[in-house]
């Protein structure tokens, strides 16, 4: 094999990401599962640890930016190269969603809670979940996984439609609950919009493979938009 | 990206101040550099910035040009190699070159690589032998040479498998430093993606030097960036130098930035 050095180098900054993939992953859970428990000296120690996915984010990107301007990748390696770029963004929004959901944690302080959370662990569970087997694709460049996984965030937005309409319910039964029902709502959408994070990785995972740029449909039923 | 996987590496070759004269030209001015141990450092610059010169005056090779003067310091693991007392076989011993053609002599592949250890007093065949052989496989020479080596000339070789035997003859009187002047200018591109895979295996043990014209080339295979320009009056000077990956993503000196990105001139 010639260009052992590129090859290592891109090998180095695979792993990165990986674990870059792993901290967000346990950050959106840890955020949670503070959630559930009410535990808000986790949430703000979840809230202070998003500094180091930021700069281990950066850290790759520069180091991505340095193989670029000195390895002169070409086809599949520069792919590689572009897609990391691009999920270590990915990454790091869902970072900031762990974040805003420890957020959500502190603002609803001591009160008891409206309503019992359920369903928002069971977006978080589906959600990393995805999130996971996002990233075990990207590192096996299993393309036929990184095209299935997207139709599962239908899942989490059936999850997520159904803490809406709970929480419209409870606002509109007493309209005081609306400030806790914003928070939640609030988690609720981080969680969903990190779900579809995880579609945006698994493109990723096609173009490394495939060289093709295109969008996947998250939908069952194509068509329906 | 790179200073995070290695500790900061010492200095092997201190020069201070290097001036450089052929006759009454000067051609390079007051060179302050530390190059690092095992580490490449590359050096880069147009024709004419006083590159090779620097690297010749890295194991003395200016002294047989006529008219040369060298003020300033080259410190060798903290010793002044323009020092009179220092010795200049065991200098050339430790600090060994490669040149830009590959130049073999018209011997056999053996009695190439046993040249430096038999002229250091190495007679033994075993120990020959034992040396030779290291030295190829080093090289990544010896599975395709295994079987000819102690006959087959090695003007036979290809050009590729020439320049890589020169660096195993180099490499055969264990140098602490390699300088390589344009080690790959002469091959195809796969020979020389090979040579700089050969680069990179060989940093692991020794300290190396590399004059390349080829700005990708010192990108792909360099540690640490050297970029040299002659001023107005035409004398060489050390520009920038820092590590590979700054340099060329965030040089700092606008006459860096012109060359590395092509707008030169």
């Amino acid at each position: 094999m010639l260009r052992v050095r590129l090859q290592e180098e891109l090998a180095r900054v695979e792993r990165d990401v990986l674990a870059l993939g792993a901290m967000v992953e346990e950050a959106i859970k840890a955020s949670v599962d503070a959630l559930v428990r009410r535990d808000r000296e986790a949430a703000q120690r979840i809230i202070d640890d998003d500094r180091l996915i930021n700069e281990r984010r950066f850290a790759i990107e520069s180091d991505i930016l340095v193989l670029i301007a000195t390895q002169q990748p070409i086809a599949r390696d520069l792919r590689l190269l572009a897609a990391m770029l691009e999920i270590i963004t990915e990454l790091e929004r869902s970072g900031d969603y762990a974040k805003g959901i420890s957020r959500v944690n502190l603002y609803l302080g001591d009160a008891p809670l409206i309503k019992p959370l359920i369903d928002i662990p069971l977006m978080a569970q589906k959600a990393t979940d995805m999130l996971h087997r996002a990233l075990k694709a990207f590192a096996e460049r299993d393309v036929e996984a990184a095209r299935a996984i997207p139709r599962e965030d239908d899942e989490v937005d059936a999850l997520y439609n159904r803490v809406n309409e709970e929480l419209l319910r409870l606002v509109i039964a007493d309209i005081k609950n609306l400030e806790q029902a914003n928070y939640l709502l609030w988690a609720a959408h981080n969680l969903e919009r990190a779900a579809d994070r995880v579609t945006n990785i698994c493109e990723r995972v096609v173009f490394t493979v495939t060289g093709e740029m295109s969008e996947l449909d998250t939908h069952f039923d194509a068509g329906i938009d | 990206m790179m200073e995070r996987r290695k500790s900061t590496p010492g200095t092997k070759i201190a020069v201070e101040h290097l001036n450089v004269h052929y006759g009454k030209k000067q051609v390079l001015a007051d060179i302050c550099i530390e190059i690092k141990e095992r580490q490449i450092t590359a050096l880069i610059g147009p024709s004419g910035c006083g590159k090779s010169t620097f690297l010749r005056s890295l194991n003395r090779m200016n002294d047989a040009v006529p008219g040369a003067r060298i003020e300033g310091e080259v410190r060798l693991d903290g010793e002044n190699i323009y020092n009179p007392r220092f010795d200049v076989v065991q200098l050339r011993q430790r600090v060994g070159m490669v040149f830009q053609r590959p130049n073999p002599f018209p011997q056999s592949i053996y009695d190439n690589v046993a040249f430096g250890p038999r002229i250091l007093g190495i007679r033994r065949r075993s120990r020959l032998d034992e040396i030779v052989e290291q030295s190829l496989r080093e090289v990544n020479l010896w599975d395709e040479v295994k079987e000819t080596f102690r006959k087959q000339n090695a003007l036979t070789l290809s050009l590729g498998q020439q320049q890589r035997l020169c660096i195993a003859r180099t490499i055969a009187t264990r140098p602490e430093v390699i300088l390589m002047d344009e080690p790959a200018s002469a091959l195809d591109p796969i020979e020389t993606l090979r040579i700089e895979d050969l680069m990179r295996a060989l940093v692991q043990e020794y300290t190396i030097v590399i004059v390349t014209h080829n700005m990708q080339q010192a990108a792909r295979v360099s540690d640490w960036t050297a970029f040299f320009l002659t001023d107005d009056g035409q004398i060489g000077k050390l520009v920038e130098y820092g590590e590979t990956g700054r340099v060329f993503t965030n040089p700092r000196d606008q006459r860096t930035v012109d060359y590395i990105t092509g707008r030169f001139g």
